[in-house]
């Protein structure tokens, strides 16, 4: 069932290979910026990454901004006492020398007031806002409807 | 003599008293039992995007996988309908045993936004569901979810819904079989539904 989930994921982002992309600010390391197809523009989109702080001291991703989305936020969702909710995060802590994961059931960036409807194969900017390491931008890869992240050679997915 | 026969009257009148009590006790009682066992067996009566009525009556003889969620969650739900379509994919030719309904918890929104166009990009199989409030409550009551609306201005038209995430089994008879909760492959859906087929 993986093998062939990863097949699905590897054809359908086959020919955009941008989430593979690496973007380094000090001591972060951006990758793996991905987003799902949306059908139309009127429901939030949604945005996942992965950071890694190479450094000694903690950071926090504290906001997101992009030409796609005219209120883009970031969310954490929240399963407890078996209620799902999804609240606003202030912010996303990086600490040093860890990662940290906006992934499906967790961390997100919610893109609402999409400007136009996100189809597979595209790819549009992010811009991501540290605490003390400053701003950087990441192309991120639409993915289809059903995938589950980006197949990377180095994604441990 | 005379109190004597007041006294029997008394006894009959107190007799007939206490007959009479336990008579009006004992028959709602006795009606009670025989659905004091009887399945857990929820229910819905909801409109599909087309606007007909659809009811859990009609699916007796299939398996259903009822879930509960809206579709301005970019997250939770498409993760859901993700593995409900893996699971409907996987099935092969069991698949037409197993009929996945999707119930919407904001079907005013919901169906403004164009409700099957959305699970049906997920899989066609998914029938998709968005009732009056009021039928939503009914079916959410019936089985014991909890979804709530939510003030929250950093969500779009300014709420969110909270709710139960997981998905739920019922059977052909419409007895409730078990739930699986969120995050439960879809490679352990299909093998516990393939015992059952
Ligand atoms: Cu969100």
């Amino acid at each position: 069932m993986k093998h062939f989930l990863l097949a699905t994921t590897l054809i359908f982002s086959a020919p955009a290979a941008m989430a593979c992309e690496t973007v380094t600010i000090g001591d972060l390391t951006v990758e793996h910026a991905w987003s799902k197809a949306t059908i139309g523009a009127g429901r939030p989109g949604v945005f996942y990454v992965e950071i890694k702080n190479s450094g000694t001291t903690d950071d926090a991703l504290v906001g997101i901004t992009t030409p796609a989305a005219g209120m883009p936020m970031l969310h954490e969702t929240v399963v407890q006492d078996g209620i799902a909710s999804m609240p606003h995060a202030m912010s996303v802590p990086v600490p040093a020398g860890q990662s940290v994961q906006l992934a499906p059931g967790g961390y997100h960036g919610m893109l609402m007031e999409l400007t136009t409807a996100l189809k597979e194969g595209d790819s549009f900017p992010v811009t991501l806002s540290f605490e003390k390491s400053g701003e950087v931008t990441v192309n991120v890869d639409v993915l289809s409807l059903r995938a589950e992240g980006p197949d990377c050679a180095d994604a441990g997915q | 003599m005379r109190l004597r026969s007041l006294q029997i009257i008394l006894w009959i009148a107190a007799t007939a008293a206490v007959i009479t009590f336990l008579a009006v006790r004992w028959w709602p009682a006795t009606d009670d039992t025989a659905t004091a066992d009887s399945a857990f067996m929820p229910t819905f009566a909801l409109a599909d995007s087309e606007g007909r009525m659809r009811t859990t009556a009609e699916f007796r003889g299939k398996f259903l996988l009822v879930f509960f969620g809206f579709t301005s969650c970019p997250d939770v739900c498409p993760t859901t309908l993700s593995e409900v379509a893996q699971v409907m994919d996987d099935l092969g030719s069991a698949a037409g045993s197993v009929q996945p309904i999707f119930i919407s918890i904001d079907p005013e929104r919901d169906r403004r936004l164009g409700l099957a166009d959305y699970t049906t990009a997920f899989h066609p199989a998914i029938l998709a569901l968005a009732g009056s409030e009021e039928d939503t409550k009914s079916a959410a009551a019936s089985f014991k979810i909890f979804y709530e609306q939510e003030a929250d201005t950093s969500s779009p038209d300014g709420y969110t819904m909270a709710h139960s995430p997981s998905l739920y089994l019922i059977g052909p008879d419409g007895e409730w079989l078990r739930q699986f909760t969120y995050g439960t492959s879809a490679a352990e859906i299909v093998s516990d539904l393939l015992t059952r087929l």
